[in-house]
């Protein structure tokens, strides 16, 4: 770098204001030094809002789909249904389980509202059990953790996941190999929400955590939000 | 873990923005951030969900620069095009969104217009928002405001050096030329400029609740 200080480079960087060679070298010196990547994120905040002082024109017609069908050119559109998981069993467990879904809500709907507070306890207590000793896992893609229990009994810890609209729900799942079992239902939301996994998951299997239509569906049917592989032992 | 309210923010969402191609999802309920989850995974909704929040100013915001409807077509095709790219790299830096792809469009943006050398010379002038029936009119008329409020209490040679590099696309030691000054005074009125400039948004962002752009048109 030539005169000035680091700290001034980095507000001509946040406005794009250096020629070729200099973003190279300034990008280059950005590598190692932690300050001057703070200070770049800070001012380009701020630059951003300068985006705001445009005119916003109405969007040409056809420019969602150039960049759509550009980016989808590049990388193959693997929702609803990714490539790894879209076996025909899994397939057929999708198409087949609407039905089932529906039925499952009415039922739970209908179900005493005595008998769901008892459960409610219940399910209260053995998150308590499993969360006063368990080993913490985190997931990648959000914040989130897994943590379990030497009995192999889990918990799904997730912090302001964004929730869930009312026809939704998030679904976690057990994946050890090619089995994907469902591990219960949750809806997110601001805080931190607590779900105790409905299967025990034993060391080497991956938690992972997807949105689906809600009651839940017996096979995934988006790519994982969230992710975690459980340390194996 | 009972529904919330979210239910009636989508609905008006819904109601009060553009649609995306048919058959698209509802994804109106996500953050930015969550949005930018699903377009790591390929999720070409997601990315649909995006350009519905930002595609507008993003589009402004090429236009402003490029003075050119094809390139500022192309540099925003550009900047979605890098999200969708690096969407799963982005996760870990902890930027805003919507930071990320608005500074993608100002740099392919720039870029072009180096190379196509379209730029004005003269005083960017102001221009007035068009009449676009869309409800986030308010918000955004609101955020630019904020903006222009704080780039009017800046001194008038950091104010200018600002806005020459960012909405002219001039390069430092092109300004120094072009208004006649060392290339150290140029990055320092830039510097200077640019800190007082956070420092004023960062106080109307306490004082009012948070007008500055926080989560762009979606938050």
């Amino acid at each position: 770098m030539d005169s000035g200080s680091p700290h001034e480079l980095a507000a001509a960087y946040a406005l794009d204001a250096l020629d070729a060679d200099e973003r190279r070298a300034y990008e280059a010196h950005l590598a190692a030094c932690d300050r001057c990547r703070e200070d770049v994120a800070s001012f380009r905040e701020t630059a951003s809002a300068l985006a705001y002082d445009v005119d916003v024109p109405p969007l040409p017609e056809t420019l969602e789909h150039r960049i759509l069908n550009a980016a989808r050119a590049e990388r193959p559109n693997v929702v609803p249904l990714p490539r790894r998981w879209a076996i025909p069993a899994a397939a057929l467990a999708v198409a087949s389980v609407a039905a089932a879904v529906v039925l499952g809500v009415w039922a739970t709907h209908l179900s005493g509202s005595l008998d769901h507070q008892k459960q409610a306890n219940k399910d209260q207590k053995a998150l308590v059990d499993i969360l006063s000793d368990c080993t913490k896992t985190q997931m990648q893609g959000g914040s989130a953790a897994v943590c379990v229990a030497p009995t192999h009994q889990a918990a799904l810890i997730a912090d302001s996941l964004p929730a869930a609209t009312p026809n939704k729900t998030y679904e976690a799942w057990i994946i050890a190999g090619k089995s994907v079992k469902p591990a219960g239902l949750f809806r997110g939301g601001a805080g931190r929400k607590y779900l105790r996994l409905t299967k025990s998951v034993p060391g080497g299997v991956t938690v992972a955590v997807t949105l689906e239509r809600r009651g839940g569906v017996s096979a995934p049917t988006s790519t994982p939000l969230l992710k975690a592989k459980v340390a194996s032992g | 873990m009972a529904d919330g309210g979210e239910g009636r923010v989508v609905a008006l969402r819904g109601g009060r923005r553009g649609r995306t191609e048919s058959g698209a999802r509802e994804l109106a309920h996500l953050s930015d951030e969550a949005v930018l989850a699903l377009i790591a995974r390929s999720d070409d909704q997601a990315l649909a969900e995006l350009y519905r929040r930002f595609g507008r100013l993003a589009y402004g915001l090429a236009l402003r620069i490029l003075r050119d409807d094809a390139l500022a077509q192309d540099a925003v095709q550009e900047a979605f095009l890098g999200v969708w790219r690096a969407a799963d790299r982005f996760v870990a830096e902890r930027a805003k969104p919507s930071t990320w792809l608005l500074t993608l469009v100002h740099r392919r943006a720039v870029d072009l217009v180096r190379r196509e050398e379209r730029r004005r010379a003269e005083p960017l002038p102001d221009t007035e928002p068009g009449g676009a029936e869309i409800a986030d009119e308010a918000e955004l008329a609101a955020q630019r405001q904020t903006i222009r409020d704080a780039l009017r209490r800046l001194p008038p040679e950091q104010r200018e050096a600002i806005e020459l590099a960012y909405y002219g696309g001039y390069t430092q030691s092109e300004l120094a030329e072009r208004l006649g000054q060392p290339l150290g005074t140029i990055k320092s009125r830039m510097f200077t400029g640019l800190a007082r400039l956070r420092e004023t948004l960062g106080e109307d962002a306490n004082a009012e609740g948070g007008t500055v752009p926080e989560g762009g048109l979606s938050n």
